[in-house]
């Protein structure tokens, strides 16, 4: 703990469509620790899942193109790795849980084919058959999946959805990757599933001393799991802080309007929401993003970007009304 | 309360819709390629009369003199046997092509696509069983022979040409369309209209159709090459337009007895086959970029 | 009976697959009282969506009573009268594919118009305009396609759909499952103020507890096709009876640590849940069942009413009404 793993440094990134050119991430800035347990919450469309996707370099480069900014694994900047390079990044040290296992999983191989060929790939093609095996029914077991070596055989239609998405948990440990980012891994399960996997998720991480980026909307979900938490809105982060501080004490009205629409169990009803829409991403709002929708805004939030204003220790928040 | 709703204009709206499906179209320069083949293709078609250097050529002509000429400044195709310029014949010889894949899928799209939509929203019923059988049976014949066998028992003439064509084509646009129709009727929309009361004809083809339109219209771009081709065939077996009409496939057979000596007499024909058959293929791919329903 | 506007008793949908008979609803009683939410809580395979469809007339029920304002309506919706569909309407789960994506949002306002004849013609754009009004949306949203919208605004225009039959009964399956917290709030803040300003009855179901909690009058939990408890929602969440529910209410992640405090102890959910093909023997829960008794696995439990208008169904309980 304590050593810098990955810095995202004023990401920019935009998609060429039809009428012009979509600003997705307009300066994104992330930083994490090894062994941490960052959580990343935003709601759709707000980028996050085209953050994990330029870390990973999975984007599809045609429409999308990186306008600026840095992604330093390590102190070397992905977006300027060749091939190669980004294939030992894959195979070891970075890997990534999608949110529909069933569209992660190939259907036309058994589970045994495609765990087997991760660990291949993983390990440099340096294991046994044999070898492989074993591993592919440890990593089942460490899942807590029952019957593991009869599921190698199985294809994933026959398996539930909670199965196949700790399947694919299984896969992305078994390659013992030293970062893992999950993008939405349970919002396709039900919720005693959903609790289930978080769970065991969480041991897995701790035992294997993974640091872990957990994306997702649900604000719940975030709080139970994480230690650090990045708010995003529209491209940008908003505001950043330890878990429990964050939830205590949200500052930015973004965070602030989104914990107000959370039903609560308490019955007290639910908040009006947040007025207005995501902004236009072919014509964005000039200045902070958010301003259009926020009801605290002034004239400098039309203008200017909020640059990071610190709040408390570890707390940050993109917002002139925290200007000091 | 007045109805003036601050609208955009039906001719606005369409205008739209043609740029953005034109942008998606676009994407692939090939598939512009293929559109600027076919668009000449069908100028070439229209306007032969006015266009080809020897428009007479195209008729009964015979001239001993020119016959079978090398390509030159005068005839930059050649001339064949009986010395009719080849270039003019080409152009002649697309409107013949064109013809018969606008009649050939104007009757067989129709009928194919009707027959599917009904076999697949009425799935599992007596009406598909039906429908679905009989398409088998159709499609069970291997749709060279169906053509030869209906053209060899008919008078051989480029009508019934077309005719056989059709016969043996409607059958797969009712397959492909079945395939779609039955997983869409499944959709929460055609529940919802269901749920409300639309009649089943309204259902049919104003919830499903449209949803099939991509896949029939890349078929339809992709069919105009293979009626086109299988049409050449059938005159090159000498079953579809007889001499002196100015066919693709007459002249490539007529032209191959005089290979490779006389090469430009089957060659410059077939070419030009080969030519909208790929222009079509390729602007089969485009249609089906610009239909995919995008999301922004 | 006491005005309830829609009374099922003993429903039961089965399904012939070949894999055997899923018995996707099996025995569900409940009654809806006139603009009353009954919510109707449960996981992957309890039916819930079952039942939402069996009393729309997409399924035809295999056996038991469905009684709509005192009418049996245990028909497909092909049987129906054009009366009744007017007069219950469904918010589909999925609004991306509830919509046509071919079809403009004026095509898809107009066909319930046009079918039920609301208004004439000419009035059409009119009347469409008023119905986006009705759900905050501007008029001219009538002019685009379904894909160019969020899911949001996409479920509020199948809100709108339908409203524009004026029907007295909406079934709504899962609504804003799909959407986002900060939509979610606005939409379902919407459905609260139409069903007071048009006396909307409405069946809600969905799988979060929370919302149910700020959106009920009262709660019913299904598991695999059947219900295991049903009560006003204030009881539901103070006195859950049934271990299932208290797995349910255990495992839901919460923002507040005032929310934790209700929560009930932690149970930690173990095992999968069963495909309706293959329910246990006796009592369905039985296998994940922390509380589970001999009897568990042998007899299927009866409802009972240890409270009234508080029913479960569990052996705990048994003998206590």
């Amino acid at each position: 703990m304590g050593k810098r793993l990955l810095e995202i440094k004023n990401l920019q990134v935009n998609f060429d469509v039809y009428g012009g050119s979509l600003k997705v991430l307009n300066g994104v800035h992330l930083t994490m620790e090894e062994g941490e347990k960052v959580g990343l919450v935003g709601e759709t469309g707000c980028g996050k899942t085209t953050t994990a996707k330029s870390v990973l370099k999975i984007l599809p480069m045609p429409p999308g193109k990186v306008m600026g900014g840095e992604i330093l694994f390590r102190d070397a900047d992905i977006l300027k790795m060749n091939d190669n390079e980004m294939r030992q990044i894959h195979a070891h040290e970075i890997s990534m849980i999608f949110q529909d296992p069933t569209a992660a999983l190939n259907p036309v191989f058994t589970i045994g084919q495609q765990l087997m060929e991760a660990i291949k790939y993983s390990s440099d093609n340096s294991l046994s058959r044999k070898e492989i095996k074993e591993q592919a029914v440890g990593a089942l077991r460490d899942v807590s999946l029952p019957d593991p070596e009869r599921i190698l055989e199985n294809y994933p239609i026959q398996l539930s959805g909670g199965m196949r998405q700790r399947i694919c948990i299984a896969m992305a440990l078994a390659t013992r990757s030293t970062l893992l980012i999950a993008d939405e891994p349970t919002t396709s399960l039900d919720v005693t599933i959903q609790d289930q996997v978080l769970r065991l998720l969480g041991a897995l991480v701790r035992e294997k001393d993974t640091s872990t980026i957990l994306i997702t909307h649900s604000l719940g979900v975030v709080r139970e799991w994480t230690e650090r938490v990045y708010v995003m809105y529209a491209g940008s982060m908003v505001e950043t802080a330890g878990t429990e501080e964050l939830f205590k004490n949200p500052l930015h009205p973004y965070t602030q309007g989104l914990m107000a629409a959370v039903p609560k169990l308490t019955g007290k009803g639910i908040a009006s929401g947040i007025e207005g829409r995501i902004p236009d991403y072919l014509d964005p709002p000039p200045g902070c993003r958010f301003h259009p929708r926020c009801p605290r805004a002034f004239d400098t939030c039309k203008k200017e970007k909020p640059p990071y204003f610190d709040a408390d220790a570890g707390h940050q928040v993109a917002c002139f009304l925290y200007k000091d | 309360m007045s109805t003036a709703i601050a609208s955009p204009t039906k001719m606005a709206r369409a205008w739209e819709k043609i740029r953005k499906g034109w942008y998606n179209f676009s994407r692939n320069p090939l598939s512009v390629v293929g559109a600027i083949i076919i668009v000449a293709v069908v100028f070439l078609a229209v306007f032969a009369p006015f266009i080809s250097p020897y428009p007479e050529h195209s008729g009964n002509y015979v001239n001993f003199d020119e016959a079978s000429q090398a390509p030159s400044a005068a005839h930059w195709c050649g001339t064949d046997v009986f010395g009719r310029d080849i270039l003019s014949r080409i152009f002649f010889g697309f409107r013949l092509s064109l013809i018969m894949g606008i009649v050939v899928i104007s009757l067989t799209a129709p009928v194919g696509v009707t027959l599917g939509l009904l076999a697949g929203y009425m799935k599992n019923t007596w009406v598909e069983a039906v429908i679905m059988r009989i398409t088998d049976i159709f499609v069970a014949v291997p749709p060279l022979v169906l053509a030869l066998s209906i053209c060899s028992i008919l008078k051989p003439n480029i009508f019934n040409a077309m005719m056989a064509v059709s016969l043996m084509w409607w059958p797969w646009y009712t397959r492909m369309v079945f395939g779609i129709a039955s997983s869409i009727k499944n959709e929460f929309f055609v529940q919802a209209a269901e749920v409300t009361g639309a009649s089943k004809a309204h259902i049919i083809f104003r919830e499903i159709l449209p949803n099939c339109f991509g896949p029939i219209l890349t078929k339809i771009s992709l069919d105009m090459g293979w009626v086109i081709l299988l049409g050449s065939a059938l005159s090159f077996v000498g079953l579809g337009a007889q001499p002196p009409t100015p066919d693709l496939g007459t002249m490539v057979s007529d032209g191959a007895k005089y290979m490779p000596d006389q090469w430009w007499i089957a060659v410059f024909p077939a070419f030009a086959i080969m030519l909208v058959v790929f222009g079509f293929n390729i602007v089969g791919d485009g249609i089906r970029d610009m239909m995919q329903v995008e999301e922004v | 009976m006491n005005n309830e506007i829609l009374t099922a008793q003993e429903l039961k949908k089965h399904f012939h697959t070949n894999r055997g008979i899923v018995r996707a609803a099996d025995g569900v009683s409940f009654g809806i009282r006139e603009c009353e939410t009954l919510g109707l809580v449960g996981e992957s395979g309890s039916g819930k969506s079952t039942v939402a469809y069996t009393i729309m007339g997409i399924y035809q029920a295999t056996s038991g009573d469905l009684l709509f304002k005192g009418k049996d309506i245990t028909r497909e919706s092909a049987k129906r009268s054009k009366k009744l569909k007017q007069d219950i309407q469904i918010v589909f789960q999925d609004p991306g594919s509830s919509l046509n994506p071919r079809r403009s949002i004026r095509q898809i306002m107009d066909l319930p118009l046009n079918v039920h004849n609301i208004v004439p013609k000419a009035r059409r754009d009119e009347q469409i305009a008023k119905l986006l009004e009705m759900v905050e949306l501007p008029a001219d949203f009538m002019y685009k396609h379904p894909l160019n919208i969020g899911g949001g605004e996409r479920q509020m225009i199948a809100i709108a759909r339908a409203l524009a039959t004026d029907p007295s009964f909406i079934v709504l399956d899962e609504p804003t499952s799909a959407l986002d917290v900060s939509v979610q709030a606005k939409i379902i803040n919407l459905l609260i103020d139409l069903q007071k300003e048009l006396n909307l009855t409405y069946l809600f179901i969905t799988h979060d507890l929370s919302l149910m909690r700020n959106m009920a009058t009262r709660v019913a939990i299904m598991y695999l096709g059947k219900i295991c408890e049903i009560a006003t929602t204030a009881e539901f969440f103070s006195k859950p009876l049934h271990p299932y529910t208290n797995m349910l209410l255990s495992s839901i992640p919460v923002v507040s640590a005032e929310e934790e405090d209700l929560k009930p102890k932690k149970i930690v959910s173990q095992g999968e849940i069963p495909s309706p093909v293959n329910v246990p023997p006796g009592c369905s829960f039985h296998l994940r069942c922390p509380n589970r008794i001999d009897i568990c696995d042998k007899v299927d439990p009866k409802i009972t009413e240890p409270e009234p208008g508080h029913q479960v169904r569990c052996h705990l309980f048994e003998g206590s009404s």
